[in-house]
Protein backbone atom coordinates (compact mmCIF):
# COMPACT_ATOMS: atom_id res chain seq x y z
CA UNK A 1 0.00 0.00 0.00
CA UNK A 2 2.80 2.47 0.90
CA UNK A 3 4.74 1.22 -2.11
CA UNK A 4 2.02 2.00 -4.40
CA UNK A 5 1.22 5.43 -3.36
CA UNK A 6 4.96 6.41 -3.43
CA UNK A 7 4.62 4.92 -7.43
CA UNK A 8 1.92 6.70 -7.89
CA UNK A 9 3.22 9.83 -6.55
CA UNK A 10 6.39 9.86 -8.11
CA UNK A 11 4.97 8.81 -11.72
CA UNK A 12 2.17 11.43 -10.78
CA UNK A 13 4.87 14.22 -10.42
CA UNK A 14 6.97 12.63 -13.43
CA UNK A 15 4.58 13.66 -15.37
CA UNK A 16 3.50 17.39 -14.25
CA UNK A 17 7.13 18.08 -14.60
CA UNK A 18 7.67 16.27 -18.09
CA UNK A 19 4.96 17.98 -19.14
CA UNK A 20 6.05 21.71 -18.17
CA UNK A 21 9.37 21.07 -19.18
CA UNK A 22 8.47 20.41 -22.86
CA UNK A 23 6.15 23.60 -22.75
CA UNK A 24 9.18 25.54 -21.79
CA UNK A 25 10.14 28.26 -24.50
CA UNK A 26 14.11 27.37 -26.12
CA UNK A 27 16.76 29.09 -25.06
CA UNK A 28 17.44 32.56 -26.46
CA UNK A 29 14.15 32.52 -28.11
CA UNK A 30 11.62 35.91 -27.95
CA UNK A 31 8.77 34.39 -25.87
CA UNK A 32 11.52 33.60 -23.26
CA UNK A 33 10.56 34.98 -19.91
CA UNK A 34 13.79 36.52 -19.01
CA UNK A 35 13.62 38.21 -22.17
CA UNK A 36 11.66 41.14 -20.92
CA UNK A 37 12.12 45.26 -20.71
CA UNK A 38 14.52 44.76 -17.52
CA UNK A 39 17.47 43.56 -19.48
CA UNK A 40 16.52 46.32 -22.38
CA UNK A 41 16.48 48.89 -19.39
CA UNK A 42 20.07 48.16 -18.46
CA UNK A 43 21.42 47.87 -21.64
CA UNK A 44 20.01 51.05 -22.18
CA UNK A 45 20.95 53.38 -19.27
CA UNK A 46 23.87 51.62 -17.57
CA UNK A 47 25.83 54.54 -19.28
CA UNK A 48 23.54 57.49 -18.07
CA UNK A 49 22.98 55.63 -14.84
CA UNK A 50 26.58 55.09 -13.90
CA UNK A 51 28.85 56.13 -16.11
CA UNK A 52 30.49 52.71 -16.75
CA UNK A 53 30.72 50.76 -19.49
CA UNK A 54 30.46 47.09 -18.27
CA UNK A 55 27.26 46.48 -17.64
CA UNK A 56 27.77 43.04 -16.22
CA UNK A 57 29.61 45.23 -12.90
CA UNK A 58 27.13 47.89 -12.49
CA UNK A 59 24.49 44.78 -12.72
CA UNK A 60 26.43 43.15 -9.78
CA UNK A 61 27.64 46.60 -7.77
CA UNK A 62 25.17 48.99 -8.34
CA UNK A 63 21.62 47.77 -9.70
CA UNK A 64 22.32 44.21 -7.64
CA UNK A 65 25.01 45.83 -5.06
CA UNK A 66 22.86 44.27 -1.65
CA UNK A 67 22.61 40.87 -3.48
CA UNK A 68 26.66 41.18 -3.83
CA UNK A 69 26.96 42.19 -0.30
CA UNK A 70 25.48 38.59 0.84
CA UNK A 71 28.10 36.84 -1.90
CA UNK A 72 30.53 38.78 0.05
CA UNK A 73 28.69 37.66 3.39
CA UNK A 74 29.23 34.28 2.23
CA UNK A 75 32.49 34.20 1.68
CA UNK A 76 32.94 35.48 5.25
CA UNK A 77 30.81 32.93 6.76
CA UNK A 78 32.74 29.87 4.64
CA UNK A 79 36.06 31.09 6.30
CA UNK A 80 34.54 31.52 9.44
CA UNK A 81 33.18 27.48 9.07
CA UNK A 82 36.56 26.78 7.72
CA UNK A 83 38.23 28.33 10.77
CA UNK A 84 36.38 27.16 13.52
CA UNK A 85 36.03 23.59 12.00
CA UNK A 86 40.32 23.42 11.60
CA UNK A 87 41.59 25.45 14.00
CA UNK A 88 41.80 24.40 17.50
CA UNK A 89 42.06 26.90 20.18
CA UNK A 90 45.46 26.02 22.43
CA UNK A 91 45.36 28.00 25.61
CA UNK A 92 48.43 27.08 26.81
CA UNK A 93 50.78 25.78 23.63
CA UNK A 94 52.44 22.42 24.38
CA UNK A 95 55.65 22.43 22.57
CA UNK A 96 56.53 18.97 23.03
CA UNK A 97 52.46 17.79 22.00
CA UNK A 98 52.93 20.07 18.92
CA UNK A 99 55.54 19.00 17.16
CA UNK A 100 54.20 15.21 17.79
CA UNK A 101 50.98 16.33 16.28
CA UNK A 102 52.47 18.02 13.11
CA UNK A 103 55.78 16.66 13.07
CA UNK B 1 58.74 22.32 -2.09
CA UNK B 2 62.29 22.64 -2.55
CA UNK B 3 62.46 23.09 -6.59
CA UNK B 4 65.19 25.80 -7.23
CA UNK B 5 63.64 26.11 -10.68
CA UNK B 6 60.00 27.05 -9.27
CA UNK B 7 61.65 29.39 -6.94
CA UNK B 8 62.97 31.54 -10.14
CA UNK B 9 60.47 31.33 -12.02
CA UNK B 10 57.84 32.11 -9.89
CA UNK B 11 60.15 35.16 -8.55
CA UNK B 12 59.69 36.38 -12.04
CA UNK B 13 56.35 35.84 -12.82
CA UNK B 14 54.31 36.36 -9.10
CA UNK B 15 54.87 40.32 -9.98
CA UNK B 16 53.16 40.74 -13.57
CA UNK B 17 50.49 38.26 -11.50
CA UNK B 18 49.73 40.72 -8.95
CA UNK B 19 50.12 43.95 -11.41
CA UNK B 20 47.66 41.79 -13.72
CA UNK B 21 45.03 41.00 -10.71
CA UNK B 22 45.03 45.27 -9.94
CA UNK B 23 44.60 45.63 -13.49
CA UNK B 24 41.12 43.92 -12.96
CA UNK B 25 40.12 45.03 -10.12
CA UNK B 26 40.58 49.10 -11.17
CA UNK B 27 38.98 48.55 -14.22
CA UNK B 28 35.99 46.43 -12.78
CA UNK B 29 33.68 48.91 -14.33
CA UNK B 30 35.61 49.41 -18.17
CA UNK B 31 36.02 45.95 -19.15
CA UNK B 32 35.55 42.01 -18.39
CA UNK B 33 36.41 41.45 -14.65
CA UNK B 34 35.74 42.86 -11.37
CA UNK B 35 36.23 41.77 -7.70
CA UNK B 36 35.66 38.35 -8.10
CA UNK B 37 38.04 37.60 -10.61
CA UNK B 38 40.52 40.02 -9.54
CA UNK B 39 40.85 39.40 -6.14
CA UNK B 40 41.25 35.62 -7.04
CA UNK B 41 44.28 36.25 -9.52
CA UNK B 42 45.77 38.57 -6.55
CA UNK B 43 45.00 35.51 -4.11
CA UNK B 44 46.65 32.93 -6.63
CA UNK B 45 49.72 34.45 -6.74
CA UNK B 46 49.76 34.75 -2.84
CA UNK B 47 49.16 30.92 -2.95
CA UNK B 48 51.79 30.42 -5.92
CA UNK B 49 54.49 32.21 -3.66
CA UNK B 50 53.51 29.78 -0.38
CA UNK B 51 54.12 26.81 -2.42
CA UNK B 52 56.82 27.70 -4.07
CA UNK B 53 59.05 28.90 -1.07
CA UNK B 54 57.18 27.19 2.00
CA UNK B 55 54.55 27.43 4.66
CA UNK B 56 56.86 29.66 6.77
CA UNK B 57 57.63 32.02 4.40
CA UNK B 58 53.98 32.94 3.12
CA UNK B 59 52.82 33.15 6.41
CA UNK B 60 55.66 35.85 7.33
CA UNK B 61 54.00 37.60 3.74
CA UNK B 62 50.16 37.46 4.81
CA UNK B 63 50.31 36.82 8.45
CA UNK B 64 47.03 36.00 9.60
CA UNK B 65 46.35 38.73 11.57
CA UNK B 66 47.01 40.64 8.42
CA UNK B 67 44.07 38.94 6.37
CA UNK B 68 41.98 39.07 8.91
CA UNK B 69 42.00 42.98 9.58
CA UNK B 70 41.94 42.64 5.77
CA UNK B 71 38.66 40.34 5.42
CA UNK B 72 36.80 42.44 8.19
CA UNK B 73 37.72 45.95 6.71
CA UNK B 74 37.23 44.90 3.24
CA UNK B 75 33.28 43.98 4.10
CA UNK B 76 32.99 46.77 6.81
CA UNK B 77 34.43 49.31 3.82
CA UNK B 78 31.26 47.92 1.26
CA UNK B 79 29.10 48.45 4.39
CA UNK B 80 30.56 52.16 4.71
CA UNK B 81 29.98 53.00 1.15
CA UNK B 82 26.61 51.82 1.46
CA UNK B 83 25.30 53.63 4.30
CA UNK B 84 26.82 57.25 2.68
CA UNK B 85 23.53 56.54 0.58
CA UNK B 86 21.69 56.53 3.83
CA UNK B 87 23.14 59.46 5.41
CA UNK B 88 21.73 61.99 2.63
CA UNK B 89 18.52 60.66 2.92
CA UNK B 90 18.43 57.97 0.17
CA UNK B 91 18.41 54.15 0.22
CA UNK B 92 21.23 51.87 0.98
CA UNK B 93 23.74 51.31 -1.32
CA UNK B 94 22.82 54.62 -3.67
CA UNK B 95 25.08 55.25 -6.54
CA UNK B 96 24.71 58.58 -8.51
CA UNK B 97 21.66 60.42 -6.07
CA UNK B 98 23.92 60.04 -3.31
CA UNK B 99 26.49 62.55 -4.75
CA UNK B 100 29.58 60.20 -5.77
CA UNK B 101 31.54 61.85 -8.20
CA UNK B 102 31.09 60.31 -11.44
CA UNK B 103 33.85 61.66 -13.54
CA UNK B 104 33.76 61.15 -17.51
CA UNK B 105 32.56 57.91 -19.11
CA UNK B 106 35.84 55.48 -19.78
CA UNK B 107 37.94 56.92 -17.00
CA UNK B 108 39.25 54.84 -14.18
CA UNK B 109 38.15 57.13 -11.52
CA UNK B 110 34.25 57.15 -12.55
CA UNK B 111 31.22 55.68 -12.29
CA UNK B 112 30.63 56.66 -8.57
CA UNK B 113 31.34 54.15 -6.03
CA UNK B 114 31.80 51.28 -8.37
CA UNK B 115 35.43 51.34 -8.29
CA UNK B 116 35.72 51.60 -4.23
CA UNK B 117 33.11 48.87 -4.33
CA UNK B 118 35.45 46.31 -6.84
CA UNK B 119 38.22 47.05 -4.63
CA UNK B 120 36.58 46.02 -1.13
CA UNK B 121 35.11 42.53 -3.35
CA UNK B 122 38.73 41.91 -4.38
CA UNK B 123 40.35 42.66 -1.19
CA UNK B 124 37.42 40.14 0.10
CA UNK B 125 38.38 37.43 -2.18
CA UNK B 126 41.92 37.55 -2.38
CA UNK B 127 42.23 37.09 1.89
CA UNK B 128 39.39 34.70 1.56
CA UNK B 129 41.41 32.64 -0.50
CA UNK B 130 44.50 33.28 1.31
CA UNK B 131 42.95 32.16 4.87
CA UNK B 132 41.37 29.08 3.49
CA UNK B 133 45.11 27.68 2.23
CA UNK B 134 46.92 28.96 4.79
CA UNK B 135 44.95 27.32 7.30
CA UNK B 136 43.95 24.27 5.03
CA UNK B 137 47.99 23.21 4.68
CA UNK B 138 48.14 23.74 8.76
CA UNK B 139 51.00 25.78 9.10
CA UNK B 140 49.33 28.83 9.82
CA UNK B 141 50.71 30.35 13.41
CA UNK B 142 48.08 31.92 15.25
Amino acid sequence: MKHAFLIVTLAGLLIVMSYSFIQMPAIGSEEHPAFNEVSQYYLQRTAQDTNALNVVAVIITDYRALDTLGEATVLFTSVAAVLSVLVVAHPKPNKKMDEENHG
Amino acid sequence: MDDQIVRVISRIIIPFIQVYGIFVVMHGHLSPGGGFPGGAILGASIILYTLAFGAEAGAKMIPHRTSKWLESGAILLYIAIGLVGIGVGRTFLTNRAAGFPMGELGNVISAGFIPFITIAIGIKVASTMITLFHTMIGKDPH
